[in-house]
Formats: structure tokens, sequence, C-alpha cells
């Protein structure tokens, strides 16, 4: 499979301060994103994730490295013809409605009128934006930006969609549906990179990750690689016995009221706790085995890091 | 298609500025005031009223130029609009030439209203609509032109007061240079003359556009000055916007 994105010892220094000091921000950086796959750019605050968004979309210039989309230099603007991008915290025109937002992106990649109003009412469809289609963009609530953000990455039909904190500032049902139209790009073909906060939507729907600390690559590779399906601990909720009954066996976490939250970290140990809430009479409320999670995963090299 | 696209985007963006309509209004205040002043004054009175209409058009269309020019590119990298537009296949230049052509359309429908109010005074005194004034509003709003350009130049790399200043620094060194000429003239050869010469070459010589007095007074202007000087600011305009395409391109955009 041919890659949509190749990033190989990317480097980028800015100088900052009043007596400018150069900071490292990119110590160069090297993945790939193949095409179809959905990629997750995971990093904690600062670590160079939008620059390196940036780098990719020409809007910064790296000071060694190169980079390809979809087989041409980035430098390019040719190579962005198939290419859908949403910003984090999107800004547009606010005087504009979503409606003339659109029509004037549609005209930035050539589409001609009858194409360009058929895109338009699929788009508004998509997100969910054709009452508030013609009301100015100034009136959107955060949310609805970001839909009309997605709606304008999507209007050349893109190859490879670029979403940079698509989910942040979303209300449940908007992350859903958002989640939901991530998850049709890949049934469509579409390669997706994304970055964001929200670790177990990236989970939901990565087919690989790659984690970014202090402007390097730490860990890269396929979920299923990543996240091994090893259980971790038994979480074991009891009522009706006091926690010193299960001294030996397990961690008591929590006492609300008469329910304790224990966990057990050896599965050999798990029978003999529910036998013994048996025994002396006790309710097991709740048992459920914790694998490891992406958020394990990430919390566990961010800090080793 | 693009170019067009963000000129429009950009028309439509200008034409919302409060400024402009404030602008126009000073103007067209100024040149309906002209009739007052040549009651007032004597002399030839339509030729007050042609003198006081030609610098009113001219200073307020410097004025809307600079002061919505300088802004236009900063407010792009300020609000962040133009991450969405250059992650779109677009060249810098394209978004560059743009922003131009969407100022030059506001400026020239700017012009455009205020030369109508201008000639209708005019027309009220002498019943007789002249070529010649619409000649002098020509090469007023080429100057416009280059003045636009000039405040894209600055915007494209600074803060729209500090780009307003050294717009308006270049429209007074354009009207002040021609003096240079005349202490060329004066100068004996040697290293100071090549060096006024020099600087003559670089500054803008605002001068050319002006032919006001010519056409005010009903003075001969021989025929090469009209080609001179529209070649003279087609070339700077050229100039002024490559360098900004330059600069631009250059740019990070954090």
């Amino acid at each position: 499979m041919a890659d949509a994105i190749r990033i190989k010892n990317l480097q980028k220094k800015f100088r900052v301060g009043f007596i400018p000091k150069p900071r490292e921000i990119l110590k160069g950086i090297t993945f790939s994103v193949r095409e179809g796959e959905t990629f997750g750019y995971l990093g904690p605050n600062g670590a160079g994730k939008t620059t390196t968004i940036k780098c990719l979309l020409d809007l910064i210039h790296p000071d060694a490295g190169t980079i390809e989309i979809l087989g041409r230099p980035h430098s390019q603007p040719r190579s962005r013809e198939a290419l859908g991008f949403l910003p984090e915290n999107p800004y547009f025109y606010d005087y504009l409605t979503a409606r003339e937002f659109l029509s004037f992106t549609a005209d930035l990649f050539g589409l001609g009128r009858a194409e360009k109003d058929e895109r338009i009412a699929r788009l508004l469809e998509l997100v969910g934006l054709e009452r508030a289609a013609d009301l100015p963009l100034r009136k959107y609530s955060r949310g609805m930006l970001q839909r009309a953000g997605l709606a304008q990455a999507l209007i050349n039909d893109p190859k490879l969609v670029v979403l940079d904190e698509p989910l942040g500032g979303m209300d449940p049902l908007g992350r859903k549906e958002i989640r939901d139209i991530i998850v049709r790009f890949k049934d469509e073909g579409k390669t997706v990179f994304f970055t964001s906060h929200i670790l177990q939507d990236i989970e939901m729907i990565c087919d690989r990750v790659a984690i970014i600390v202090g402007g390097r690559i730490v860990k890269e590779g396929g979920l299923r690689d990543l996240v091994s399906e090893k259980v971790l601990f038994t979480e074991v909720t009891v009522s009706g016995l006091p926690p010193q009954a299960f001294e030996g066996l397990g961690e008591s976490v929590s006492a609300q009221g008469d329910r304790v939250l224990l966990k057990v970290y050896d599965e050999a140990l798990v029978d003999a706790v529910v036998h013994l809430i048996h025994d002396r009479k006790g309710r097991l409320i709740a048992l459920s085995p914790r694998t490891e999670t992406l958020e394990d995963i990430f919390v566990d090299t961010v800090t080793r890091t | 298609m693009k170019i067009g696209a963000i000129a429009g985007i950009t028309f439509k963006e200008a034409k919302r500025d409060r400024i402009l309509y404030l602008l126009f209004f000073f103007a067209a205040l100024g040149i309906v005031a002209s009739r007052v002043l040549a009651v007032l004054t004597v002399g030839d009175r339509v030729k007050i009223i042609k003198d006081v209409g030609l610098a009113s058009i001219s200073v307020f269309g410097v004025l809307m130029a600079i002061l919505i020019g300088t802004g236009l590119v900063y407010k792009e990298i300020d609000k962040k609009t133009i991450y969405t537009l250059l992650a779109k296949p677009l060249y810098r230049a394209e978004f560059i030439l743009g922003k131009f052509v969407g100022l030059v359309l506001t400026l020239f429908v700017m012009t455009a209203a205020m030369t109508l109010i201008f000639l209708a005074i005019v027309y009220a005194h002498t019943l007789k609509i002249e070529g010649s004034l619409l000649v002098a509003v020509a090469y007023i709003f080429l100057e416009l032109v280059l003045i636009t350009a000039v405040a894209i130049l600055f915007s494209s790399f600074s803060t729209p007061i500090l780009s307003s200043l050294f717009a308006l620094a270049f429209y007074l060194i354009g009207h002040l240079s021609w003096g240079l000429e005349l202490i060329i003239k004066k100068m004996e050869a040697g290293a100071g003359k090549v060096l006024v010469q020099g600087l003559y070459m670089i500054l803008p010589d605002l001068e050319n556009f002006n032919f006001r007095t010519e056409v005010v007074h009903g003075l001969p202007i021989p025929p090469g000055i009209y080609l001179s000087s529209f070649l003279y600011g087609v070339c700077y305009t050229a100039f002024i916007l490559g360098l900004a395409v330059l600069i631009f391109r250059r740019r990070d955009f954090i």
C-alpha cells in the first residue's frame, strides 16, 4: 500500500523572546501514514503536533527533512489538491454564511457551478447544517463552526483528510456524529490523519497511532500491536463486607457507604474473592477485568520520556 | 479563478468596513464644500472647485487604500483564517494578488462614486463634462493602485498601525522626492551627486501621477508623459507586489 503522508527527519526551531533564543520544537520526526488508514497523532500539549501539521501544509517551513503528500513534495500547492484540512478551533470569515463560505472554498478548487451546488447541499446535510446554512458564521456555536469546518475540508472530496483536534469543543452527541463521519471516511477509502486529546475516540477509530513527546516520536505502530489484550487487574465492587475482609487478596481503592471497590491484580485470586463474598453473605455488584488501554500506554510513555 | 475568489471575498470584506464609508462621507463633503470655498475665494470659481474636488478624491482615496490595505493581510493572519486558505492548493502569490485585486476593485468603486459627485458639481457650474478631468482622476486612481500595493507589502510583515505609518511615509516621500531632481540639477558632479541620483532612482516619485495643475489650469501636457507615467505606475506596482510576495512566501504562520 502506498503512503499518503511520508515525513522524514522533520526538524523545526523557533526563535522566541526579546533576545531570540532558538527553541527546538521538532527534533527529527519520521513516520508514514498509509493510504486508506486512520492514523492518530497523539501527544501532550506543546509536544509538536500542530507544528507537524503546519509543516505538512506548508504553513511553516521546516529547517530540515522532507514531507511528501500523496507522492508529491509538500511545498507544491498541487500536493494539496486531494487534501482536506480542518484546523484546531476553526476561524472563518464570520460575516459569510456557511453556504457562501463553502462556495468560496469550492472556488479555490475551481469546481464548476453544478458540481459546487451539489457538493455544498450534500455536505451541509452530512454535517447537519442544512437549517443554519444561510446564517452568518458569527452566529454559530463552537460545535456548529466545527461542523462547518469539516464541510469545507471535504469540499474537494479529498483522498486525505487532516483533522487537528476535530472533537474538541463538541458535546457528546456532536462528538459521536463527527466520529461516525470519520468512520465513514474509512469505508469510503479515504486516509485520515488526526490529532486528539480524547484517547477513547482515537482508540475507537484509529488503525495506527504515533505518540510525539518533546518533538520526538516515541511510539508508533498499529493499535492492536500497541494495546495488549492482557488483563491488568480486575475491578470488583462488593457491598455488605468491610474492606478488611479482603486483606491479602486485593487492594481496596474506595469505600462508600457499605460498598467497597477492590482492585485484584492476580487473576488467580479473583475466584477466591468471589468465594469469600459468597461465603460471608456479601453481595457482588460488579466484576470487570481491565485490559490495557491507549490511555495507559499514553500516560506511561509520556511520564517515562 | 483562485485570485478572483480571493478578490471577491476581499471586496466583500472591504465594503463592510465602516472606515470606508466614513472616508467617503468626508471626501463627498470636501467635494461639495469646494463650492462654498469657491464663493468665498477671489478668482476663477470653477478652477477652485476642480482643484479642491480632485484633491479630495486623491487624499481620501489614499487614506482608504492605506487604512484598509494595511489591515488586509494582517487580519487574515491574526484571525487565523489564513490557515484554512493556504491549506488549499493555493500559491501564496495568488493570495497576495487576490487581496490586491479585491482592494483595487473596492477603490475603483469608491473613486467612481467620488468622481460622479465631483463631475456633477463641476457640471452644475460649467454645464459640460470635461474629458481632461477624467484623465486626472484616472492617474489619481493609478496612484491609489500603487499605494494599495505598498499597504499590502507592509501588511504582509507588520501590524496595521506600523504599516499605516510606513505607507503614509511612502506617500509623503513620494510627493516630495521631486525636490531631489532640482537638487541633482544644481549639484556639481561627484560622489554626492551619484548618491542623490541613486536615492532619486529608488524613492518613489508620485508626482508622476499628478496632472491636477495642468488639468485645472488648462495647461498643455506632452502626450509622451501619459505613457511614461502609466508605465512608471505599472512597473513600480509590479515591483512592490513582487517584494510583498517574496516576503510573504518566506513567512511562517505559527
